[in-house]
């Protein structure tokens, strides 16, 4: 008998995300009533969202705008002709028995977005394009409340609170171009930050204003047609994401080595197991029988509006990277940091504006001030009580010298607590502007080298180390005062006598 | 285009109407002869002309993003089959077919 010792074969997966981003209008998509769906149950629906008889929906016309414009930030193509389809289905949470959504016709098609993935040491960041096949408007479905039980399998009866329904979502597709559970989380990172930057949408997966499904299937690396694709739903965060696809990668590999099928599916992601179950099978494709919505006219955005709307956009997050490191010098790790929130990134903008030095704003802002907003919990650093430009004349007064890196260390809690003027104002009434006068110094470090006449003995008989104790000495005598660099130098020349 | 019995209970189901064999019997022909009489569109020649979905020559039909109606809860929900509360009530849920 002979064994045929197999080849390890190396796998690779196939990854695409589809991607719900709730948007931040006043009000809903079809009706002027308020989108704040943690109102009390049904306080915010109307005959529109509930699809009571003879009711007409009209587009809220932020919905469109911030539509185009995220479809302009994901540089897609903006259909010339687009309009409204029903998708059909029964369930609950959905008034109407009918999704108002777009089917062949979506408002956004063919873009992309770039992915920067930065290794641990920071510097090397790689980059890769991910397709978007398209992004469209549509409606969001209400809220179950399942009566004695916790879950669906065991509740009596079913409480329904349609305060979101109705509320507007963009839904963002994309290429299967994803090949790692990283690579997912960091396109859905971007995502969220480019509809931050935008101003479209708070981007809050915890909340569910951002909601990703993972569509994923495993192939031998080199095999042209793609494996039995699952979906896995139910990530709240962008690590779970992450996680929920390495696991599943696994999964299948190992089913697929063990000869055992894959089958179609959705599946859950269980935070708690740190697993996917499955949920159900998806039997061939669902039947939606979208056809278009009568009530709703199509949409032509004139060329005009389309390139206002363009000229409104602003510095998107990749170009923000790129110019912080061309125009600022900053490395990638840092880029991406100062990047992330535009709150941060603007902070950052304010105190260079007024003159400081790039590299030295980005220490502090990723320093202390960083440490201080984690540490206070805070939710931006725009709550933080020190300014950017009170930042800024900080540094300015480290680097003309008037105070020492170490005092403007020490008097920072003070001024991330208090409001201050002028940081020059009360350096001086505090007394601690630096001493960098020579003969100051010197009169100082003669005092110091006659009160320790024993250690300048020791100093000269080769215990050169002994010099961190005089620069000690010279501190504690000046309250920290001193400046360092002269310090050291004095002190040098006097002890070598 | 005729359709057969199976094609009737799939509609059916779809719709969520519980059709008896007798009534899929009648609907089946009956459905067929509808489709036909619609068949006859079929016959006018539309190489030329560009498919289009609506009637009226009208677009970007829009409205301002602002909170307009004063809404009463109660009268909305008087009008559901079941209320319970502030909600309103709907049967056991047999099946987890949510989007």
């Amino acid at each position: 008998m002979t064994v045929i010792a197999p080849t390890k074969t190396k796998y690779e997966a196939v990854i695409g995300l589809e991607t719900h981003c709730q948007l931040n209008t006043a009000t809903k998509i079809f009706s002027p009533v308020s989108t704040n769906f943690d109102s009390p149950p049904n306080t915010n629906i109307s005959p529109i969202c509930l699809g009571y008889p003879g009711v007409l929906p009209v587009l809220n016309e932020k919905v469109l705008e911030s539509a185009v414009k995220a479809g302009l930030a994901l540089n897609c193509q903006i259909a010339p002709y687009s309009k409204f389809d029903r998708k059909q289905y029964f369930y609950p949470d959905l008034p109407k028995n009918y999704q108002i959504s777009q089917f062949d016709l979506p408002i956004a098609e063919h873009g992309w977005l770039e992915i920067e993935l930065v290794d641990a040491k920071g510097d090397e960041a790689q980059r890769k394009k991910i397709g978007i096949t398209r992004l469209h408007m549509e409606e969001d479905a209400g809220k179950l409340v399942h009566a004695g039980s916790d879950r669906l399998s065991g509740s009596t009866h079913s409480l329904v609170d349609f305060n979101r329904a109705g509320v507007p979502l963009l839904e963002i597709v994309s290429e299967p171009d994803i090949r790692t559970g990283e690579e997912a989380a960091e396109y859905g990172r971007e995502l969220r930050r480019i509809v931050r930057y935008l101003g479209i949408s708070d981007g809050n997966m915890q909340e569910g204003s951002l909601r990703c499904d993972v569509n994923i299937s495993v192939r031998p690396v080199g095999q042209e047609e793609f494996g039995v694709k699952v979906e896995i739903k139910n990530m709240n965060s962008f690590s779970a994401i992450q996680k929920a696809i390495d696991y599943e990668i696994e999964r299948q590999i190992k089913a697929i080595e063990n000869g055992e099928p894959i089958f179609q599916e959705t599946r859950l992601w269980e935070e708690g197991a740190q697993k996917t179950i499955s949920m159900r099978s998806k039997e061939g494709s669902s039947d939606y029988r979208y056809f278009p919505e009568p009530d709703l006219p199509p949409i032509e955005v004139a060329k005009k509006q389309l390139e206002e709307w363009r000229s409104q956009l602003p510095e998107l997050p990749a170009q923000k990277r790129d110019r912080y490191e061309s125009e600022y010098g900053l490395s990638a790790y840092d880029t991406r940091i100062l990047t992330d929130d535009l709150d941060v990134a603007q902070y950052f903008e304010a105190a260079v504006a007024k003159g400081a030095n790039p590299k030295t704003v980005a220490n502090w802002v990723m320093g202390d001030i960083a440490a201080y907003v984690n540490s206070e919990k805070l939710n931006s650093i725009t709550e933080v009580v020190l300014k950017a430009e009170t930042l800024a004349e900080l540094i300015a007064l480290i680097e003309d010298k008037t105070i020492s890196g170490k005092i403007a260390k020490e008097i920072l809690p003070d001024l991330l607590t208090k409001e201050v003027k002028s940081v020059q104002k009360l350096v001086e009434s505090k007394g601690l502007i630096q001493i960098s006068n020579p003969d100051e110094l010197d009169a100082i470090i003669d005092k110091v080298l006659a009160a320790n006449p024993d250690k300048v003995e020791q100093f000269r008989n080769g215990k050169t180390k002994l010099q961190g104790f005089f620069v000690g000495q010279v501190m504690k005598e000046t309250s920290g005062r001193a400046d360092p660099k002269l310090t050291n130098q004095i002190l040098g020349k006097k002890l070598k006598g | 285009m005729k359709i057969d019995r199976e094609q009737v209970q799939k509609v059916a189901h779809l719709a969520r109407l519980a059709l008896t064999p007798a009534e899929e019997e009648q609907f089946t022909p009956q459905l067929s002869s509808i489709l036909e009489y619609f068949e006859q569109l079929g016959e006018l020649n539309t190489d030329n002309i560009e498919p289009m979905t609506r009637v009226i020559e009208v677009s970007n039909v829009t409205r301002s993003d602002t909170i307009q109606t004063e809404i009463d809860r109660e009268d909305l929900l008087r009008e559901a089959p079941a209320q319970e509360g502030d909600f309103f009530r709907v049967p056991q849920i047999m099946s987890t077919d949510e989007e």
